[in-house]
Order: structure tokens, then sequence, then C-alpha cells
């Protein structure tokens, strides 16, 4: 049984950095990771001998088990994968190289087409390393906000986990059970952003717009509605012996290894270890609020099934403690610099006309300097490493996606299983090709 | 600033790139975040390095986390343009070799010791290197003047 509990402790163990783990770890790594250029695979097949009997395979870039457009490179040994390569970049459309011409206030719509299952984050933390080098003070309203609009966005983000999971596995019911959740949770961000996804809602000062009226109702709807709803994804998946056996004790990784690979997020969790940003360096108001690191016992695929479920749970538990507690006031700060006027204001004066159109055309200017932003995405962390020359365009902007650095485990996962395997363990993983390639 | 985003900020030479980060990971600090890097060519001055550290074209930023006592810890390395090379952390974290990757493929800075040299998010035929300040952005021509 591999039911995952709940624990507040901090869990910190000193051996997973001594010598001897990093060179088990380094082992692993080698005898894992196929390292062969991209186009070697024809080549190295056609050099191989008859008694040679694995065969390099590839899976993908086009493959509906890949979230995307991944593309592994297998090493089989008859239905065996040994080592293997994963193979990005066919998203890759530089959006870092495109935030240096877009300026801050346009940075958001770059950055929320990166984590397309979870836009929120990527503009939370472009905007928080903004507001860092602007030296900003948030109105606790803009914060509550922001939370609210995260967590609803990591209940969506989950749901979706449980919807392409299932489908991977076969329990392809699961698929229309957590797209219809999904869309009860993306219609209530529609209401509030405006769009489904890519909502460039939350800006450098604040979030666009105040919560519109209703709002209340609706996310009480939202979490009346679902707890009952998770339920029935235990009885459908949580409880089948089927299920359970296409996951347990399947792409299994330990806590050493996951530090060492610089994995955070449900993956690092599942092995026993809490980590969780918003409990250990809490940022915006997590710190005001109660809530559970999930964590899991074994590493595997149903170890971090289970995770992403509870943390969905999690989620609702915090939704109704921002419910009790939005503060009135402003949802963006009051300061020329960065804030355009009211739109009332623009109708009857001229000065405000100018400042609109100054603030929208040249955007504003943010001190020169370096700051590295991070939250704890759906994925894991997503850090924003912002570099200002003084201008209104970063001079750098590099988004550290926790799928791009995750994607390293899944050689390691893989190894000694089957090829059926592999698609449950790329479903574990949850990569989203956008953040990967950027 | 916001206290929660204040990290210290470590300058060292791509000599005692190794060293320090060993030493960081026995104070505790048990993953590498992030590796990634700069390129000031067209930075209009630079006030924040301290004086001792000579400036340089790149910039290697590498960011490590320690979670006994929760926080970050940056290290700014210089890497002159006309020998873009420095010692890979992969044998320590190796966690590292997709970023070292990234920023090979990015800046054309060469990680020596790194397992696998290409490139990773480019085609292997592609010539350049994307993110260095002289590798011109497409534009698709518009009749308005550029906001900059």
């Amino acid at each position: 049984m591999s039911a995952p509990e709940t624990t507040a402790e901090a869990a910190t163990d000193p051996s997973v950095t001594d010598e001897a783990t990093a060179e088990a770890v380094r082992r692993r790594e080698d005898s894992a990771v196929l390292r062969i250029g991209e186009d070697d695979g024809e080549r190295l097949e056609a050099e191989s001998s008859a008694s040679d009997t694995s065969m390099i395979m590839n899976m993908g870039p086009q493959h509906p088990s890949t979230h995307g457009v991944l593309r592994l490179m297998l090493e089989m040994e008859g239905e065996t994968v040994m080592r293997s390569k994963p193979v990005i970049g066919y998203l890759h459309t530089g959006m870092e190289k495109t935030a240096e011409t877009l300026t801050y206030l346009q940075g958001p719509t770059n950055v929320t087409r990166m984590d397309y299952a979870a836009p929120l984050f990527s503009e939370l933390a472009f905007s928080m390393a903004t507001e860092a080098l602007l030296g900003l003070e948030l109105p606790p309203r803009a914060t509550w906000i922001r939370m609210l609009m995260c967590e609803l966005n990591r209940i969506s983000s989950h749901l979706l986990f449980q919807a392409t999971n299932g489908m991977d596995i076969g329990a392809v019911s699961m698929m229309l059970y957590g797209w219809r959740e999904r869309e009860e949770a993306l219609r209530l961000l529609e209401t509030i952003t405006g769009l489904r996804m890519n909502h460039n809602y939350i800006r450098p000062g604040g979030v666009a717009a105040d919560l519109p009226d209703g709002w209340r109702d609706e996310v009480l709807t939202l979490i009346d509605t679902l707890p009952a709803r998770l339920n029935e994804f235990d009885t459908l998946l949580t409880g089948q012996p089927i299920y359970r056996e296409r996951l347990q004790g399947v792409g299994v990784i330990n806590t050493a290894e996951c530090l060492a690979l610089g994995v955070t997020g449900p993956i690092l969790r599942s092995t026993g270890y809490a980590w969780d940003l918003r409990r250990d360096m809490p940022y915006l108001a997590y710190d005001q609020v109660e809530f559970d690191v999930v964590v899991g016992t074994y590493g595997d695929c149903f170890d971090r099934y289970a995770i992403r479920l509870n943390e969905i749970r999690e989620s609702i538990g915090i939704l109704a403690q921002i419910l009790d507690q939005m503060p009135s006031g402003d949802y963006r700060v009051q300061d020329k610099k960065v804030t355009p006027p009211p739109r009332a204001r623009i109708d009857e004066s001229m000065e405000a006309l100018i400042h609109h159109f100054k603030i929208f055309t040249e955007g504003f200017k943010v001190p020169a300097g370096e700051v590295y932003a991070a939250v704890e995405s759906p994925r894991g962390e997503l850090g924003c490493y912002m570099v200002s020359d003084g201008s209104a365009v970063p001079y750098r902007m590099h988004i550290r996606g926790p799928s791009f650095v995750n994607l390293q485990t899944l050689p390691h996962l893989m190894r000694g299983g089957m090829v059926a395997d592999a698609v449950a363990i790329i479903s574990s993983v949850d990569p989203i090709m956008g953040e990967v390639d950027r | 600033m916001n206290d929660v985003f204040e990290t210290p900020v470590l300058h060292v030479s791509r000599d005692q790139l190794i060293e320090t980060v060993v030493g960081l990971r026995d104070e505790g600090y048990v993953s590498v975040l992030d590796v990634t890097a700069v390129d000031y060519l067209e930075h209009p001055g630079r006030h924040d390095l301290p004086p001792e550290v000579e400036p340089e074209r790149f910039e290697l930023v590498v960011t490590l986390i320690s979670h006994a006592a929760p926080g970050r810890t940056r290290l700014r390395v210089q890497v002159p343009a006309d020998d873009p090379v420095v010692p890979t952390l992969f044998d320590l974290f190796p966690g590292t070799e997709a970023l070292e990757r990234e920023v090979a493929d990015m800046f054309g800075i060469a990680f020596e010791g790194h397992p696998d040299p290409t490139r990773i998010l480019m085609p292997p035929d592609w010539e350049g290197h994307p993110l260095r300040k002289d590798f011109a952005v497409g534009r698709i021509p518009v009749q308005f003047k550029a906001t900059r």
C-alpha cells in the first residue's frame, strides 16, 4: 500500500548530499541516459551486428501520450527499455529572446504562454520579479486575489493531469470526468479574467481587474461540488486493481536522486520529502493560510497520482480560507509610475489620457539590477531570473521551468521497465512542453 | 525590495566555481535549481559588480537552494568572450545537464567535461547562439515606429 500521508514536519535529511550518494546517483545517471546525437539513431542501427539484440526506437515527437511534442530515443532490449534520451526543442519559439523586446507590461502576455496548463504561475513569477526590482509593496487585496487565482489554476492543472493520466493508462472515461471538472474551474477563471487560458491577468503592480460581482458565489459553488467529484475519482481509479497494478512500483525514484537532479514539486514530494515553497519559503500570503504538504512514500507513479489528487483537496481548503479572509481595497498598487489612471478619468482629463497612452506605449522604466523570484507551480519551483538595465524592457528574462528540469528524470524512471510503463511514467512526470521548450 | 526574494550573491571566478559549489553543498545546499547566463554586450553600465571583479561579456548565473535553512544563493561567474569555457557542475549535481546544454546552445559557452555537449533546443545544424545580444531578432515590418 502506498497511500500518501500528510505531514507538516520539516523533512531535511543531511545524508542526501554526502559523497557516496552523489556517486551512486551519478552511476545511475550514466547507465540510464543515452548520450547520442539526435540523428545518430539510424546510423547506429545500420552499424549494429546481428548478434546485437538491442535496437534504438523513436517515440514521438507525434505521439498521443507524449503530451505535446516530446521525442524519446529508447534503446530497447525486446520490450524492455534500457537507456533513453529525451529530445526536445520542437516547440522552441525563442520566448526568452522575445521577452527582451517586450515592455514589463507586455511581458506577462509572453510568459503566460509557456506553461499553458498553469499560465497564472508564470505571470506571477514574472510580476513578482518586476515588483522586486521596482520595490513595490502590493495592497493586501491584490495579494489575496493572486492567491485565489493561483489556487484555482492549481486545481485546473491537477485536474488536467488526472484526465490525461487516466487516458494514458487506459481509463478513458477518466479523461471525460477530468475534463468536465477542469472545465468548471476554467469557466470560473474565464469569469474573472475574461479568458480560459493565457489570461494576462496578473501584471506587475497587481492584477488586471477587480473580481467581478458574484465571484464569491461561483467560487463557493466550485468548492461545494468538487470534493464529491474527487471522491468519484477515488472510486473510479484509486481503488481499482488494474489501475493500481499499472502504477504501483513503476518509475521509482528516491529523494537523493531527486535533489541531485534538481527535481521539485510532486515528484520530489512523492519520495516522502516534504518541500513546498508555499510553506517553506512563503510568498504572497501563504503564511496566513493553513494547509498540509502532501507527501508520498515510495516515489512511484501511484504516489505522484495520489499527491496531485490530494493537492486538489488542499487547494480547495485554501480557497475556503481565502473566501473568509479576502480583504477589501485596491486590486493594484496606486503608484502613478506603473498604474494607468482609472478608465473614467480618461474621458475627462487630457493628462490622464496622455498618462494612459504613455504607460501602454513606452512602458515604465525599472531600476537596474537583477533578481530571481520563484513560486510553487503545480509542477515545482517556477523561477524568473530578470536583469534590468534601467530601461522599459528587461535586459534579460529567464524562466526556470520545472518541467524542463523534471524531464531529466525520465531516463532514470524508465530504465528496466516495459515500453508500456514508459507511457505511464511520462504521464506521471506531467511535463508541459510549452514550458520545456519555451 | 521584497524580502522573500533577497538572495545572497557570490562573485566567483571560473577557477573557484567548482570548489565554491562543493563548499556550498557541504553547507547544506542540496540542489542546483538553475544555471543560466547573461550577455552584457549592450548593457549601458554595470554598477552592481564589486570593484575587485573584472566585468566580462558573459556572466554565468547559478542558483542553489538550501532546505535545512531555507534560502537560495546565487553565484555570478564572469566569462570572457574570447574564451567562453566554464567547468561543468555535472559531476556534483547531475541535474545541471540540461540547463548547461541550454546555456551552451543559447550563448555558446562551452562546459568543460560535460557528458553530452550537443544542442538542446535549436536544431543540431543551427548556426549562431540566439540569446547573444548580437544575434538579431527576426522582424515583421509594421507601419508604426518601434516603441523603443
